[in-house]
């Protein structure tokens, strides 16, 4: 068909540069690394929210990690000692971690100790976050541009030479390869383990985990800590291995996507694997689609993919069973 | 018996006292004993203290004065956990269970495990249960998850879980209230075989006649007090009653036979679901006639709050019809069957039926507070709202008298007059009743009951829903039997008896 210099013809043309084996790996590929950060946060808090803790303050969680691994690498970076910077992102990855927990203290004293609201809580946390992080990266870089060199793309010999896959899988940094060993340990910590069985009894039936003789306050701080502990790596993973900057609220969401997730997940670690390659890839495509500069969609409108995916993923019917039972209740001896 | 002064007592309370917050005394000065081997009661109201007592006793309160001696050794217990390595068991009334878990799980939850961090072997766990359940005839599935065990079995599965972590002291919670009657009389047989195999069992019941058919020993509690402990063998129902209320107790309601007059309720072929959307009440008919009391006995979570939800409006009806007083109100709204002559008395009191920070004023024109006199030209008439209260207040007797208190801050009893008064105050055609005495003081229930009888006696179609068997027995003149949905059978007040609904209760069909 010929419609002489018509619309179709370049739309056609368009799709055509698209819809090659090399752009699905790329797709998939960067997919899974924009899944990362997302997954890590929506990991832990599925592990505290099993714990009967609702904690909506993944958002000002991550920021703090991202903050606390940018600067820490950054630091080591910086310092004269060339021995020691292969550390540098290993140093930032812990930083993220224990920012995220000295954040996830808060909400724990907050909502387990003192018997807070926990919605009310944890957008304090989302605040705090966003305001301390803020402040922080202001007053110690200004305007300036810091960048730092984290971690380096880690090829798997061999197996990145598979085509197609090898690209998809094998071609990530470490944090990424971590991370699939982390979410297998999560799994398996809450399946098999005895802390991993005291968390959801204290999640389901807090009184009946207390008459068993098992500490709800402390099994709760331990939830609420892991959770925030991973939300805090998801931060540091976005920053020190993948960004390599921080900007004020670089999180973008990611964190409020993360609680989204858990319910899409159904409280289920594979699932939220599962929720989060999905806005990845979604991520991913959005800016493919922008770099290539098509006319036909606004970038604009892509921008709002992942965020119209979330509002998507909530309108599935949650049967209330599938929640933790004592999810958001503090627990009060009577 | 005589054989106690010999032997040493295995658990000793002497002079605890608990006070709580707010200064209200449960536990005044209470001297218990428990000798190995035997069953003993702890009987008393709801709120006489024997739940603090035995939460004293088993590390979950902490006492404020008096000593616990254990096997003659004096005992502190800062934790359930201190309680259950010291070989003591107790059975909650409200199932400590976590639903989502398996039997095994239940059993291993807050246990140390040998292999460290890991959980315990999922066979050797489900082993050692199934030999337990064998050597004490409780018999359970380790693997099942325990929300799909019936209530009978939950409770087997807590005293498996006593049994397990080693308790050789077993307290039950008023373990009767939930079961049937042949439930009731299988759990019987077990305490008495756990019992004869030396374990020491304290039974915490309002039942007397439970009471005095296992029990050795019966120790009776009144407002935080140790009334008395008196050797089953050596007294009776009317002396119990007496030590536990402190005064007779109408054992058995008297009322005139009933006159029953025109259907004031017509349920038909009724289908409803459960908040999980599964059928629920499948194929519910009935009928309840003016002047005469219909009871509904089941044991509990047979579909009755189904049931009660459906009539007042607040559940979907699925299929079937419910006719009100002559008027089709399937699927209409609760202010529409309100209007056409529901009074509901719901069993959820502070769920449904009142506003706990609101004033007991407020609370009696809660279904009315639009309409005039209460509200004239969009405004409140607060000397209206108040004679009103006045008038309920007085004419129900309804404690303290203050219509400005705040409903939360009632007793049970004292609630649940407020509810009765509302309801009645509006003439209603047919009064639902839901669990009316479900924590409300023994005075209060003989109260109840009696306005429920008068009401009836002028004329009034009473439906009421139970899960008390007594309840029942004394006040209906018709009695259907709800389970899993079905009404099995129907009975007459003079020709019912208690085996033939407890089969109809256990899902008999009885024609």
């Amino acid at each position: 068909m010929h419609w002489p210099g018509g619309y179709g013809d370049k739309r056609i043309e368009e799709l055509s540069r698209l819809l090659t084996v090399s752009f699905f790996a790329a797709l998939f590929a960067s997919g899974i690394r924009l899944a990362i950060p997302i997954f890590l946060a929506a990991l832990g808090e599925i592990v505290t929210e099993r714990g009967g803790v609702l904690n909506l303050g993944l958002e000002g969680i991550m920021l703090a990690g991202a903050l606390a691994g940018f600067m820490a690498t950054y630091y080591v970076e910086q310092s004269a000692n060339a021995s020691l910077l292969p550390l540098a992102p290993w140093v930032g990855i812990a930083a993220g971690i224990v920012a995220g927990m000295a954040m996830g203290l808060i909400m724990a004293v907050l909502a387990v100790s003192l018997h807070t609201d926990q919605v009310i809580a944890s957008i304090t946390l989302v605040i705090l976050g966003q305001g301390i992080t803020t402040y922080i990266f202001r007053q110690q870089f200004g305007s300036l541009t810091a960048r730092i060199t984290g971690f380096e793309t880690l090829p798997i010999p061999l197996l990145s030479d598979i085509p197609f896959l090898g690209e998809v899988l094998f071609s990530h940094d470490i944090m990424t390869y971590l991370s699939s060993l982390i979410l297998i340990a999560t799994a398996y910590f809450l399946a098999q383990t005895t802390w991993g069985l005291n968390i959801r009894a204290v999640g389901e039936h807090p009184a009946a985990a207390d008459t068993s003789g098992i500490n709800v306050t402390v099994t709760r701080y331990v939830a609420v800590l892991i959770g925030a502990g991973l939300a805090g790596l998801g931060g540091a993973v976005l920053t020190v291995a993948q960004l390599g900057i921080f900007n004020e609220n670089i999180t973008a969401g990611r964190g409020w996507i993360a609680v989204a997730l858990v319910i899409f997940a159904r409280w289920r670690p594979g699932l939220a694997f599962a929720g989060a390659l999905l806005f990845g890839v979604a991520n991913a495509l959005q800016f493919r689609i922008q770099a290539l500069n098509l006319e036909v969609i606004p970038y604009e409108a892509l921008l709002m993919l992942p965020y119209v995916l979330t509002i998507l993923v909530l309108l599935r019917k949650v049967n209330k069973s599938e929640a933790p039972a004592a999810l958001g209740t503090p627990y009060v001896k009577e | 018996m005589s054989t106690h002064s010999l032997t040493q007592p295995i658990v000793h309370m002497q002079g605890v006292v608990k006070r709580f917050p707010g200064g209200v005394l449960a536990c005044d000065q209470v001297d218990l004993e428990l000798y190995p081997g035997e069953i003993l009661a702890l009987l008393g109201e709801n709120g006489a203290g024997k739940t603090t007592l035995m939460n004293l006793l088993y590390g979950l309160y902490q006492r404020d004065a008096g000593h616990i001696y254990l096997r003659g050794q004096p005992v502190n217990f800062r934790s359930a956990n201190d309680a259950i390595a010291h070989g003591l068991g107790m059975v909650h009334q409200h199932f400590m269970l976590v639903p989502t878990f398996t039997v095994a799980e239940n059993m291993v939850l807050g246990q140390p495990s040998p292999r460290g961090p890991l959980l315990e072997n999922r066979r050797t766990v489900a082993q050692r249960i199934r030999q337990l359940s064998e050597q004490y005839g409780l018999k359970v599935d380790p693997e099942a998850e325990v929300w799909q065990l019936s209530v009978g079995q939950q409770q087997r599965v807590e005293i498996l879980k006593a049994l397990y972590r080693g308790a050789e002291i077993l307290i039950l919670d008023e373990p009767t209230a939930v079961l049937t009657p042949q439930e009731v009389d299988e759990l019987l047989i077990i305490l008495r075989g756990l019992a004869d195999d030396g374990r020491s069992i304290i039974f915490i019941s309002h039942k007397l006649q439970e009471v005095t058919s296992l029990c050795d020993r019966v120790a009776v509690l009144r407002d935080g007090r140790l009334v008395g402990t008196v050797q089953t063998a050596e007294t009776d129902r009317h002396q119990l009653s007496r030590m536990m209320v402190g005064r007779e107790v109408l054992l058995r309601m008297t009322k005139q036979p009933s006159a029953p007059g025109k259907v004031q309720l017509a349920v038909r072929d009724l289908h409803v679901q459960d908040n999980r959307g599964l059928p629920v009440l499948r194929g519910v008919s009935f009928e309840v006639r003016a002047g005469e009391i219909v009871g509904l006995a089941g044991v509990e979570g047979n579909g009755q709050r189904e049931l009660e939800d459906a009539l007042g409006g607040l559940r979907n009806v699925e299929q079937g019809q419910i006719i009100l007083a002559g008027q089709d109100v399937t699927n209409r709204s609760p202010r529409d069957i309100f209007t056409a002559g529901l009074g509901h008395v719901p069993s959820d009191r502070y769920e449904t039926a009142l506003l706990a920070d609101f004033s007991v004023a407020d609370n009696l024109v809660l279904e009315t507070i639009d309409q005039p006199p209460y509200t004239r030209s969009g405004l409140l008439n607060r000397t209206a709202i108040a004679d009103n209260a006045k008038q309920l207040v007085k004419a129900f007797d309804i404690r303290p008298a203050a219509i400005d208190a705040e409903v939360g801050n009632l007793s049970g009893g004292n609630a649940q007059k407020v509810v009765l008064a509302r309801a009645l105050s509006h003439q209603p055609k047919l009064l639902l009743v839901a669990q009316p005495t479900r924590g409300v003081d023994i005075g209060a229930i003989e109260y109840v009951h009696q306005e429920l009888i008068r009401y009836r006696d002028e004329g009034m179609a009473i439906l009421l829903i139970s899960t008390e068997l007594d309840e029942i027995l004394n006040l209906s003149d018709r009695i259907l039997v709800l389970y899993e949905g079905e009404i099995m059978g129907e009975s007459t007040a003079d020709t019912a008896d208690v085996e033939t609904l407890g089969l109809m209760m256990a899902g008999t069909r009885v024609d």
